[in-house]
């Protein structure tokens, strides 16, 4: 038991460690690269009273390490500073979107989870079936397809030729929880897709190697019907590939939202970091690219975590 | 030698023939794109939007008109129409399609083969030197794999500009760590063998041993990974040029093109989806002949 405590901690203690060296690198990182980040955010025009204005405001005026220190502290009381663009609070300009972006990957989780993990075990049951086969072409197909493909195909599907679903997935605050399902449809169909190709080839292929294993083999001696071993014998046994690739995905799905949000114009953080890239809002980047970092390390670590849980093997390394 | 090529060809399964005939189309638009390109790379041609050759009219009226349906589309005049139709600003879409294979291509093998330089490099170090190297490397490497690819990318070119000079470079650091752990994982196996072992007691350097002893006996699943990158890093470098921040006009480029036609999608005007579909068809060429050439390695290894 002891061995499990200091595992996890020590995989706590290097997902801490990655989340400061990111930060160090969002916040002062900047520095390190050629060049003058005032006069290349402002353009050869500037005058010399504007660069010194827009140095002092960002803060490039002090050192490295009081700099890191002074927005680290700002980010622990959520005060994010102001978008250069429109110099509103970067902390109000993220909430909602934040709020947005888990709801699409929560909806689409809830959907791609179970089909995914049913549909790979269908799957592994019936391997080299014609239903295998085709599962398997469609997977290769959708892994193979541009995100924007997908999602443009649905949109031209379910949207144009038959208006089920609107092709902008436009939600605001005061909508009704099934409406905000009407109008993220598309969207969460196509991260449904994308992430059920990926997630079921590797629970397949979990359960698969479990299956070659002489435990199995005996079991079916015994005369043991092939869905009875898969349930009570295969399942239990490959459950940390399994959760590992579900939690995995889910990390992706956070990230993963990204060109989906721009395809749908869906007010997330995906799309609000895209434009801020584009306008060089840095102030935005740099909060926006930290939530995304420490979520998909957090949820990185939930799976670390939970496999070391699922799988008495691996808390004895050798 | 053709007759060897076609038979050994034959041999082959359907799926790793379809991949590579995928692959051959891509290499001759790669090459021949300004022969085979009916119109100037930018030059305008008609309105934007027009409808291809699905908006051909075939019925009788108009073939007794004007003679089999097909001879609206022709080639080279610029009164005629394009097969594929144009574009939002009115350029040829099939000619924007065939240089966008240059340039998006090129690039891509650009940065999958710098990708692979400074993985392999890295990998096979890690491996042959091991003790505090390897543990430097590695821990780096970690670090750069906790994150996302995409918004790493991101964050370093909302700094950096996107020039295609830092796009090159962005994506070939972040990519190379997956070719570092593959490399290290391979040579791993390499470095404690008796022929390495007896090289390193003959004297010879590092270098040499990385070169004559690791790296040919690293190919096959090295080469199968090249395949796999490379479709990787075409999508990465078709979602980035999709969200705007990749290769910036004039160039042509798929990713690029489909963002520019996307608008109108809604409106039943699909042009946008022909460099869509033109990015999937190649990855998925691609990604078939990879799936032959990994079955048919691990084969050869059964058999011995």
């Amino acid at each position: 038991m002891n061995s499990l405590g200091s595992l996890i901690v020590r995989r706590l203690a290097f997902a801490i460690l990655t989340l400061f060296i990111i930060s160090v690198l969002i916040s002062v990182g900047v520095e390190l690269l050629p060049g003058d980040l005032a006069r290349s955010l402002l353009g050869q025009m500037a005058t010399p009273e504007t660069l010194a204005a827009l140095r002092k405001e960002l803060g490039l005026d002090q050192p490295y390490h009081i700099r890191y220190l002074a927005w680290l502290g700002d980010v622990f009381r959520w005060d994010l500073g102001r978008s250069l663009a429109n110099n509103i609070l970067v902390s109000e300009l993220i909430g909602v979107r934040l709020e947005n972006t888990l709801f699409l990957a929560a909806v689409a989780a809830v959907i791609a989870v179970p089909v995914s993990v049913i549909l790979g075990l269908v799957a592994a049951l019936y391997r080299e079936s014609f239903f295998d086969k085709f599962v398997s072409m469609t997977t290769l197909t959708t892994i193979s397809f541009p995100e924007f493909l997908v999602a443009y195909i649905l949109m031209v599907i379910f949207s144009v030729q038959f208006p089920f679903f609107p092709s902008m997935a436009n939600v605001t605050h005061d909508m009704a929880f099934w409406d905000r399902l009407h109008a993220v449809a598309l969207p969460v169909m196509t991260l449904v897709l994308v992430v059920v190709a990926h997630m079921m080839r590797l629970t397949r292929a979990a359960i698969i190697n479990v299956l070659s294993r002489p435990y199995i083999e005996m079991a079916e001696l015994k005369g043991m019907s092939s869905a009875w071993i898969i349930v009570w014998h295969a399942l239990p046994n490959s459950l940390a590939p399994i959760i590992n690739v579900i939690v995995i995905n889910i990390a992706y799905l956070v990230v993963g939202v990204v060109v989906v949000e721009v395809v749908f114009v869906y007010p997330g953080l995906g799309q609000l970091l895209v434009d801020s890239v584009s306008n060089r809002d840095l102030p935005v980047v740099q909060a926006s690219g930290l939530i995304f970092a420490a979520t998909f390390i957090f949820l990185n670590l939930t799976a670390d975590i939970l496999s070391i849980l699922a799988n008495p093997r691996l808390r004895h390394p050798k | 030698m053709i007759a060897r090529l076609t038979r050994s060809f034959l041999k082959v399964p359907w799926s790793a023939q379809l991949g590579f005939v995928i692959i051959a189309l891509n290499v001759i638009a790669f090459v021949f794109a300004p022969v085979l390109a009916p119109y100037p790379e930018t030059q305008i041609i008609g309105r934007g939007w027009e409808p291809g050759f699905w908006a051909m009219d075939c019925s009788d009226e108009a073939v007794s008109q004007r003679g089999p349906c097909w001879s609206e589309f022709n080639t080279g005049r610029v009164e005629g129409k394009a097969w594929l139709g144009t574009d939002h600003l009115g350029r040829d879409l099939l000619t924007r399609l065939l240089y966008g294979a240059r340039n998006t291509i090129s690039i891509a093998l650009l940065i999958t083969g710098l990708s692979f330089f400074i993985g392999m490099t890295f990998g096979f170090l890690a491996a042959t030197m091991r003790g505090w190297v390897d543990q430097l490397i590695s821990r780096i490497v970690d670090i750069m794999m906790a994150y996302p690819t995409l918004i790493f990318a991101l964050i370093i070119l909302s700094v950096a500009g996107t020039s295609t000079l830092v796009l090159v470079l962005v994506i070939a650091i972040l990519d190379s760590t997956r070719v570092f752990r593959l490399s290290r994982a391979v040579a791993m196996d390499i470095v404690v063998t008796e022929y390495v072992e007896s090289a390193r007691l003959r004297g010879e350097g590092l270098l040499w041993l990385m070169r004559r002893e690791i790296l040919p006996n690293t190919l096959p699943p090295l080469i199968a990974e090249f395949g796999l990158r490379f479709c990787f890093v075409f999508l990465f470098l078709s979602a980035l040029s999709f969200l705007g921040l990749g290769l910036q006009p004039p160039m042509a480029d798929w990713g690029s093109m489909v963002k520019e036609n996307s608008g109108v999608i809604t409106f039943g005007v699909y042009n946008a989806l022909i460099p869509a579909f033109a990015i999937a068809f190649i990855t998925i060429g691609v990604n078939l002949v990879v799936d032959w050439f990994l079955r048919k390695a691990a084969g050869l290894r059964d058999e011995y």
